[in-house]
């Protein structure tokens, strides 16, 4: 692959010319130091093709860590809450990492690429955090962001368009499994993983053969087969709050962007105590995990929807209606799906428990008039968004 | 006695058997397990060659704190383990100067100087005896504080401001973070003079008279004058090691020598024992390590147990050595001219001048060892004729700048240094290459080797203001106890640093007994 050109503020992904060729409206975001789509045409075609078809993304700017070495083990061990000495080659599994102090740095996926040693995905860059935590280790740790290519497929018909392609092997591929496969030729590598909450692959390959891959997939459409869209950051937004994954920065300020003393966030706050693991060897934040966790929680990330027709963007929450204000809504939408606003919402644990009654005091306008309404907010234990087909295996053909 | 507990504590330096003592009397069960043959770590006695013995690394003793030589019960030989000295500075031309804690006399010394020398060494004992508060406490925390840190602050504040009085402490404030060159230009003329009080400011440390903090550092020096004039041990410094491991001993230590520690057993996040490089495994209720912070989380811990910054901050560290130690075997005394016998029994300084030192100081910020070395010489054998056999003598030389990191590597460069010193030293007295019988030269990479100390370092590590107080040796572990709970830290590496003081040893020591209490 081409170097980076530096003159460029942003870098393409391989992927760039059949983006850009698909793109009506040329909206750009940065990732990680790359050009993304934020939308292709429109947001509702692009969300609901992810619900009821296939979307395609393009997740090539994701921070790609490989790490080998005799010790690769012992420093996955070190380095995330989460027991991982029971990840089988050829698996997939979600981790956070914290600090000395028990906050959450970032958190992503590591793949079990078997002698290749594993693979560690986070959305922000984490090498210098990776080579702190390789001291006294015999690892070697490998930035790959731009060496591998990346798409995520996602909807319910991925599994058929990635058959009709010409992709082997998904049919018992089971949620968090990898598969080597090929296509024409060239080495693909498939995950079963996604940000969606829906049936969904990840696809992975040299970026020479970017290009291939994506004509394969979209040559799918082309054929009259099934409906194929690509979608940019902002139908995936919408997606992942109905699926309730957390984004690291816009839920909670990472620990290493965090300046004020009580602005970083430990696991257990973000709902994310099932990933610590205390009977696992030392891991660092442990010492300071141990302490919180003998103590009431403070606070807690919440998956939060609330009634009425408007989504409560910004909103902060009371301990029922006019009473005390006891939290912020951090992010936020409207689920055409689910008809209904879905939110990631901070609450203030009064003595470890959570209020018996929330309420949004939600601002919105009407041409460019401001009103403002309460609603009742009621929190959710489980993802708004599981369908059946998520984990189904063999996955429905259409 | 009740039992209070056993503990282990790994390497028997002089600051290992202080601790060890304190404990042993508080009840505990003591165990040392020193790595070497012998006891004392950078305080021992060695023969180089046949019939010649001289002090390893520290051959130079400021008196010990009254306090731990009192509570151990260490006696008079204790309190003065050999012969008072004076510093002289000398002059290629033999007009030598003459420093005492109080006075400095010399040819050509101007009265103005001499005066302002008595001036100066008044005020800048005061200001560190000022800061003592300071040293025989743990640093304090500035979060969360306990009531000995709020004790050891107050004491502080109260000693600065009315120990010192309100001009004083103005003063003291001015200078505190200076430079001792541009401090020494206020007050004195005379190169001479100044270039051996700059010499006394940065031996040990990676610095020059101009690097900012050298005050600081010449402070933490004056600290030890205040128990009186500098010793030259009799039967070398190991002597004084010999002195602190019979009063442990007697007061029940157990202190195994060639034991040398391969690794801190740690279960549960809790220090339990120690397993030597033999194999064997001893279980105890603390472990207390004697040896740098690197050695002791970076290799007898591993990162694995630790947090992924705590390590790296143990990891980056300033532990690069400067001072080689060199040894010479005599067939009869070196005659300098203007230096009557009693005169070379002295403290011996080749520091000319500020230029000079701090030029020296310039070729180790490059990674090269100064092409004209600032020396610190004694010859024991003057006072103590056991260390040489009869009628010869042996001498001792602290030679700075020797970096570590030597760009060429020490591999080579080892006997060209040597031969440079050795030249060094006959510019002064000359036929000295001839009357050598033998030599030996520790670069900081030996003495890293021979006495287990990483990057060879005096102090242990830097005493830099980042690296002293309460960032002493990391932010962390800087009140003796560490990130793991039932392991502590007893040497140079913690507060206050290094030099044959005792004193880490005993605020260690201070410091277990407190949190044992619950304090
Ligand atoms: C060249 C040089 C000259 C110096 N000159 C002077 C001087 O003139 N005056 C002065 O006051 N100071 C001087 N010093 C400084 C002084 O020697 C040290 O600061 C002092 O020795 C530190 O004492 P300590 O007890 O803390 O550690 P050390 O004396 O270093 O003792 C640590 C002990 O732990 C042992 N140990 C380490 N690891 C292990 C292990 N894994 N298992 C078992 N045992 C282990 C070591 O063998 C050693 O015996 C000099 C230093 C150097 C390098």
């Amino acid at each position: 692959m081409e170097k980076h050109d530096f003159r460029e503020v942003l870098q393409r992904s391989p992927f760039f010319p059949r983006a850009d060729a698909l793109s009506q409206v040329k909206v750009w975001s940065p990732w990680n130091g790359y050009q993304t789509a934020r939308i292709y045409d429109t947001l509702a075609s692009e969300y609901f093709a992810i619900r009821s078809s296939c979307s395609v993304f393009d997740m090539t700017p994701m921070g790609k860590y490989r790490i080998t070495g005799p010790d690769a083990i012992r420093f996955l061990t070190r380095l995330v809450t989460r027991d991982i000495s029971k990840l089988k080659p050829g698996r997939v599994t979600y981790v956070v990492w914290c600090n000395d102090e028990g906050q959450v740095l970032d958190d992503g996926t590591i793949f079990h690429l078997g002698d290749d040693g594993y693979r560690l995905c986070a959305q922000h860059n984490q090498l210098d955090w990776l080579l702190i935590s390789a001291l006294g280790m015999d690892v070697t740790i490998e930035e790959e962001t731009h060496e591998v290519a990346a798409l995520s497929v996602q909807g319910p018909t991925s599994y058929s368009v990635l058959e009709a392609a010409g992709i082997d092997g998904l049919q018992e591929l089971k949620p968090f499994d990898i598969v080597n496969t090929f296509l024409d030729g060239f080495d693909v590598m498939v995950s079963r993983t996604g940000f969606t909450g829906d049936l969904g692959y990840e696809l992975w390959v040299d970026p020479n053969d970017a290009l291939a891959l994506w004509d394969a997939i979209f040559g799918v459409k082309a054929r009259g087969l099934y409906d194929v869209r690509p979608i940019g950051l902002e139908a995936l937004e919408m997606v992942r709050i109905e699926a309730g994954f957390i984004v690291p920065g816009d839920d909670f300020n990472t620990a290493e962007t965090a300046v004020r003393a009580d602005r970083s966030r430990s696991p257990f706050e973000l709902g994310l105590g099932w990933v610590v693991n205390f009977d696992k060897p030392y891991f660092t934040g442990k010492r300071a995990l141990l302490e919180e966790h003998a103590r009431p929680i403070k606070r807690r990330l919440v998956k939060l929807s609330t009634e009425g027709n408007k989504p409560p963007h910004d909103s902060f929450l009371y301990d029922g209606k006019n009473g005390q204000r006891i939290g912020t809504i951090k992010t936020a939408i409207w689920s055409p799906i689910l008809k209904s606003n879905l939110a990631m919402a901070e609450v203030e644990y009064i003595k470890g428990k959570r209020p018996a009654e929330i309420w949004a005091q939600i601002y919105y306008q009407k041409e460019l008039e401001w009103k403002v309404v309460w609603e009742r907010c009621e929190i959710s234990g489980k993802p708004f968004w599981n369908p059946p087909r998520r984990n189904a295996t063999p996955p429905e053909p259409f | 006695m009740t039992r209070s507990g056993s503990a282990i504590i790994i390497g028997a330096g002089h600051n290992g058997l202080v601790c060890a003592t304190y404990l042993a009397k508080a009840g505990y069960a003591v165990q040392i397990l020193e790595a070497r043959e012998v006891v004392g770590g950078g305080a021992s006695t060695r023969e180089f060659a046949e019939g010649f013995r001289v002090s390893g690394l520290a051959h130079v003793l400021h008196p010990l704190n009254p306090k731990i030589v009192k509570e151990l019960g260490l006696g008079a030989k204790g309190a003065k383990p050999g012969t008072a000295i004076d510093t002289i500075s000398l002059d290629r031309d033999g007009r030598h100067l003459t420093l005492s804690t109080d006075s400095v006399s010399g040819a050509g010394l101007s009265d103005a100087d001499a005066q302002a020398y008595s001036a100066f060494k008044r005020e800048f004992r005061r200001y560190a005896k000022a800061l003592e508060p300071m040293t025989m406490n743990k640093p304090p925390r500035l979060k969360d504080m306990d009531n000995t840190d709020k004790l050891t602050l107050a004491k502080l504040g109260w000693k600065l401001r009315f120990g010192l009085g309100k001009i004083s402490m103005r003063e003291f404030l001015r200078v505190g973070g200076s430079n001792i060159y541009d401090v020494l230009n206020e007050f004195f003329e005379d190169q001479r003079l100044k270039g051996a009080i700059a010499a006394d400011a940065v031996i040990g440390h990676h610095m020059g008279p101009r690097t900012p903090t050298s005050v600081l550092t010449y402070l933490q020096r004056l600290r030890g004058e205040l128990y009186g004039a500098e010793i030259l041990p009799s039967g070398g410094m190991g002597e004084v090691a010999n002195i602190l491991a019979g009063v442990a001993e007697r007061a029940g230590v157990k202190i195994r020598t060639e034991a040398p520690v391969q690794r801190i057993v740690v279960t549960d996040h809790k220090a339990t024992g120690v397993q030597l490089q033999s194999g064997e495994s001893i279980e105890a209720d603390i472990v207390i390590s004697n040896a740098d912070a690197k050695a002791t989380f970076l290799h007898l811990v591993g990162t694995e147990y630790l947090d992924a910054m705590f390590a790296h901050r143990v990891h980056k560290t300033r532990t690069e050595g400067t001072v080689a130690k060199l040894h010479f075997a005599l067939k009869d005394l070196p005659r300098i001219e203007g230096l009557s016998e009693a005169q070379l029994g002295q403290r011996l300084l080749v520091a000319p001048d500020m230029r000079y030192v701090e030029h020296a100081f310039n070729h180790a910020k490059y990674g090269r060892y100064s092409d004209a070395p600032v020396l610190e010489i004694t010859i024991p054998s003057l006072a103590d004729t056991s260390l040489a056999p009869a009628g010869q003598h042996v001498m001792s030389v602290s030679a700075s700048f020797a970096p570590y990191s030597l760009k060429e590597g020490w591999d080579k460069s080892t006997g060209d240094f040597a031969d440079k010193v050795v030249a060094l030293i006959a510019d002064y007295a000359p036929g000295f290459a001839a009357q050598i019988i033998a030599r030996e030269i520790l670069t900081p990479v030996d003495i890293e080797r021979e006495y287990k100390v990483t990057g060879g370092h005096w102090h242990h590590g830097e005493m830099s203001i980042g690296q002293s107080f309460m960032m002493r040796p990391v932010h962390g572990a800087a009140q003796y106890d560490t990130p793991i709970e039932g392991l502590f830290l007893c040497g140079a590496a913690a507060h206050p640093g290094g030099g044959i003081t005792g004193i880490p040893g005993h605020n260690a020591a201070k410091r277990i007994l407190a949190m044992k209490a619950g304090r």
